[in-house]
């Protein structure tokens, strides 16, 4: 088949994540790894739906949170477009961060919590995190808890 | 517009009571899902829409007019269970004979899609595979150029590979013809994908109906210790309790957070409508065990 963008969505059916935020989290995940570039363009509607077996307005729903995030743009008759990029923090930053994840997981192997036990440590602390931050809007942490999917 | 409209519609046969008070509101454009145990009224719900039943009470429209009206049954196309076809007739004559039968059909896209399907012409109905019999009942149904599309458990007897290839065709039509799509089905973890709204029919009944992701986001599965008592912000659908646990299902009421000591996390469909047809099935047991009394 023809492809009109570099990258083709999988899904796993149980995962319990909805659809379209698979679809979300697989063009965010290919921004992040270079995948994807500004100008790209995603699959068309109609190829992900005839691969996939998924409803078109879940595709839509996908493309539209995408748009509104200022990933993406539609071009009318054409497809949608990748236009922003998701470059977090400078490698400088990165590498400062990444420094000092090394130093605690050092701390957590010498307290003897075995690799299970600081999956399930950083897990629950970032998902605390994440809580104690929604808390402003209200039910942000639950709503939270399904849009992220895969935290715990 | 609404692609299907019905008020208060039920259906007696005799003395059996097929479906009451049914009064739901399809968009256009939507997939939707009938699910129900058998016998539950699914079929009969879809032989109304498609005009194939008449009302005991109450009233059913479709695209806007009464369904089984001339420009209803121009504007609908129905696959009923286990895709029936004439078996001594070949694709073509199939073709033929449905193009005869219909003010529109669209022969080019019937032929085209036979080819993509590797349907030669002259096979008989009755030798095709069951994915093929289905894939040619679906394409005579969509050669008709239908804006509603009713299918009554369009993949039950197909293989996973069958089955995904016929949801692949519904879903394509959905994206370039904007078709709207009510289909019955027991495969309740492929709707999930397929599904824009659910209708959920017990005992004819609709227990309950949604759009799909609304009803995601507003069922959880809680966990909690057994003494903790439900808080007023959810409705209780289903409790399973031991020792030192208990998990509730339930359907939120609010947005407010849910209280301390809970842990929650989001339900499947499948999860969601087994709750539902539980409670329905365990109501019944306590409402004769009462009349029993």
């Amino acid at each position: 088949m023809d492809r009109s963008s570099p990258i083709v969505f999988t899904l796993d059916p149980g995962s319990g994540v909805p659809t379209y935020l698979q679809l979300i989290h697989q063009v965010e995940h290919a921004l992040r790894l270079g995948y994807l570039k500004p100008g790209d363009q995603l699959p068309k509607v109609r190829e992900v739906v005839a691969e996939l077996a998924i409803n078109p307005n879940t595709v839509l729903k996908a493309y539209r949170d995408l748009e509104s995030k200022g990933l993406t743009a539609g071009r009318p008759g054409q497809g949608t477009f990748v236009e922003g990029t998701l470059d977090q923090i400078d490698l400088a930053g990165l590498t400062g961060l990444r420094r000092s994840l090394v130093a605690w997981l050092s701390d957590a192997d010498e307290s003897g919590l075995d690799q299970d036990g600081i999956v399930a440590l950083f897990s629950s602390t970032l998902r605390d995190f994440a809580e104690r931050r929604g808390h402003e809007g209200g039910r942000g942490a639950l709503t939270d808890r399904r849009t992220a999917g895969g935290i715990a | 517009m609404n692609a299907v409209v019905t008020r208060d519609l039920g259906k007696r046969f005799g003395r059996v009571t097929a479906l009451e008070d049914c009064s739901l509101e399809i968009g256009e454009g939507q997939l939707v899902a009938l699910v129900g145990p058998n016998g539950a009224g699914k079929s009969t719900l879809l032989n109304l829409m498609v005009g194939l039943a008449k009302p005991s009470t109450g009233e059913v429209s479709v695209l806007g007019v009464p369904a089984g009206s001339g420009v209803a049954l121009d504007g609908v196309a129905f696959v009923a269970q286990d895709t029936p076809l004439y078996r001594h007739l070949s694709a073509a004559d199939m073709i033929h004979l449905t193009r005869n039968l219909n003010r529109h059909f669209d022969v080019a896209y019937a032929t085209d899609r036979l080819r993509d399907l590797d349907i030669s012409p002259g096979r008989k109905a009755g030798s095709l595979s069951g994915g093929q019999r289905a894939q040619l009942a679906l394409t005579l149904a969509l050669a008709r150029r239908p804006q509603l599309l009713v299918l009554d458990e369009p993949t039950a007897q197909l293989d996973p590979l069958a089955r995904h290839d016929f949801m692949s065709i519904v879903m394509t039509a959905m994206a370039e013809d904007g078709l709207t799509v009510v289909l019955s089905s027991h495969v309740l973890a492929e709707l999930e994908r397929v599904a824009d709204y659910l209708v959920l029919i017990s005992r004819g009944r609709v227990r309950i109906d949604g759009d799909v992701v609304s009803l995601l986001t507003r069922h959880w599965m809680l966990t909690g210790v057994p003494d903790q008592s439900p808080s007023p912000g959810w409705r209780t659908i289903q409790k399973t309790s031991a020792g030192a646990q208990q998990h509730l299902l339930v359907e939120t009421l609010s947005d407010a957070p849910f209280p301390p000591g809970w842990e929650a996390r989001p339900v499947s469909l499948e999860e969601l409508t087994m709750a539902y047809l539980r409670e329905d099935t365990d109501a019944s047991r306590a409402a004769l065990l009462e009349t029993v009394r």
